[in-house]
């Protein structure tokens, strides 16, 4: 017993352990979200409300041109599907933020950072929780528009898992930032408010860029700069079996920004926690 | 390392350390030691610095000034080898209500790289150690405040460390279930070596053969046996010193503003 105490002693954890606690936590995130039933259909049934009424009822009035992927005319509920299952992963990283900050009032994330891993290893580790959540659930959205003749080739539902994994990890990695950032749980009106909707509406998922340019240059710009756009648009394209090279380029350099931050934010040299009274 | 040498270093060594909110300060120049397997109390009132002493010793907050080392490990430069020794009960909960006990132990383990066949035995040693075994299998939300807090003790020993931290263990449970915990604990230190710092308010949570530290207003007043402490502040028994202690330290406090 005093032996191997010893070695891990001198050669600190293994990668095998690295693993483990990976799993660990992932495990655990599929545990609570399988035991949170609300917060699974709550998580359903917004995207399925903006599908079945939303879209239904702007049909009509916004037409959809020929534009890239799509080779002919489609009906506005297939042109958001994709939009929408971006705001289920938008919705899911924030929900993990709100996870995060409850966690930490309760004692929840106090136990996860006094684990002997690392700390960006800990934090990555959550982010992935969440991210594979996330696809779960966008996965049952797909399965369910299917029905609701939104039916990408079959190419797309294996091309958009990697896509789904990536911005899950950046709207993740957003939320975890954000996080560190909330002091309390009443707060998180406040994310809905000038973090959700704003990157929401600001975007590609509801309407065509070109649109957008049409009637405000500006607002354009906005939206292209707006990172939720190129999830939507990675998302968009790898649903129609493409690569969406731009929006993939944004993705990948916005989620290592997120998760530098959230790891600084996090650090205990560096972070905003011991600023905090009582936090 | 030689045995002697080993078994001098403290278990847990705070070593002048101070901390501050903006411009208030919480702590100033702490020092303190837990010895191995001693049952070490730490004194104070709410607000006194506890909270702030732990969020420290976890690596919660950096440590701005001094050094805090656990079994000789300084936790700002080897927090990996210093919190693999270390437990913690912290005053919030840290189980997860929605699944079962058994679950929230696996994850713990997890948390310390211990892989599941290892985890099930030392899962079923520390279940045993609260006498909780036939519990394993219960959803955390369909237990009593007590048995949550056996629970948490569980989970803090689980990846058996070698120091085991409490912060306000007793708060909210019944006189009965106070002095099971403060029993368990107490074995603990006595039977398996552990070397326990219980924080905590109440006085009379202190034994006669305990060391004591006195923390008031972010200030160790007074740290020994608790005969030491007794002697020191020329009170009858401990609560008497306490009081002694602390209003000496606010008699100070008054005539250093006037």
């Amino acid at each position: 017993m005093t032996a191997i105490s010893d070695t891990t002693e001198r050669h600190g954890l293994s990668p095998a352990q690295y693993l483990i606690c990976l799993t660990g936590i992932v495990w655990r995130e599929a545990l609570r979200f399988i035991h949170q039933r609300e917060r699974f259909i709550s998580a359903l049934v917004r995207p399925l409300v903006w599908l079945f009424i939303f879209a239904a009822g702007f049909r009509q009035v916004l037409g959809v041109s020929i534009i890239p992927p799509y080779e002919t005319y489609v009906l506005y509920e297939v042109y958001i599907a994709p939009g929408l299952v971006a705001m289920i992963q938008l919705f899911n990283g924030m929900q993990s933020s709100l996870t995060m900050v409850y966690d930490r009032e309760t004692g929840g994330m106090r136990t996860l950072l006094v684990s002997p891993f690392p700390r960006w290893w800990l934090l990555t580790s959550k982010l992935l929780a969440g991210t594979i959540v996330s696809i779960l659930q966008a996965y049952v959205f797909l399965l369910i528009a299917w029905f609701w003749d939104i039916e990408p080739p079959a190419i797309g539902y294996l091309a958009v898992a990697p896509a789904l994994l990536l911005s899950g990890f950046m709207l993740g990695a957003l939320g975890m930032l954000i996080s560190s950032l909330i002091k309390q749980l009443e707060n998180f009106a406040g994310v809905m408010n000038f973090v959700i909707f704003p990157m929401f509406f600001a975007s590609s998922a509801l309407y065509p860029l070109w649109r957008v340019k049409e009637s405000s240059p500006l607002l354009y710009y906005v939206c292209e700069l707006n990172p939720f756009t190129h999830a939507t648009e990675l998302i968009r394209f790898a649903l129609y079996g493409q690569v969406a090279w731009i929006s993939l380029t944004v993705v990948l350099g916005c989620t290592a920004a997120f998760l530098f931050g959230a790891i600084l934010a996090y650090d205990p040299a560096r972070g905003f926690l011991a600023r905090r009274e009582g936090g | 390392m030689k045995p002697s040498a080993a078994a001098q270093i403290p278990a847990l060594d705070v070593d002048h350390v101070g901390h501050r909110y903006g411009a208030r300060v919480a702590l100033k120049d702490v020092s303190l030691t837990v010895r191995q397997s001693s049952f070490t109390v730490l004194l104070g009132l709410n607000g006194a610095g506890k909270s702030t002493l732990f969020s420290l010793i976890t690596r919660l907050y950096a440590i701005s000034s001094g050094k805090i080392r656990i079994f000789g490990h300084d936790v700002a430069k080897e927090p990996g080898a210093a919190l693999s020794k270390l437990g913690v009960v912290f005053q919030s909960r840290a189980l997860d209500i929605d699944i079962s006990v058994r679950q929230n132990l696996m994850y713990h383990a997890a948390l310390h790289g211990i892989a599941s066949k290892r985890a099930n035995e030392l899962i079923g040693q520390v279940l045993d150690r609260v006498a909780m075994t036939d519990r394993s299998g219960d959803r955390v939300g369909n237990l009593s405040i007590g048995q949550m807090r056996r629970i948490e003790i569980a989970r803090a020993l689980l990846h058996q460390p070698r120091l085991l931290l409490l912060d306000e263990p007793t708060v909210g449970l019944d006189i009965k279930a106070r002095a099971d915990i403060l029993d368990h604990v107490r074995r603990l230190s006595e039977v398996e070596g552990i070397g326990v710092l219980w924080a905590t308010h109440l006085i009379d949570e202190a034994g006669a053969g305990d060391d004591v530290a006195v923390l008031h207003k972010g200030s160790v007043l007074a740290h020994g046996t608790v005969g030491d402490v007794i002697a020191k502040s020329g009170g009858g028994d401990l609560r008497d010193a306490f009081n002694r202690l602390t209003g000496v330290a606010d008699q100070d406090e008054l005539e250093a503003v006037r």
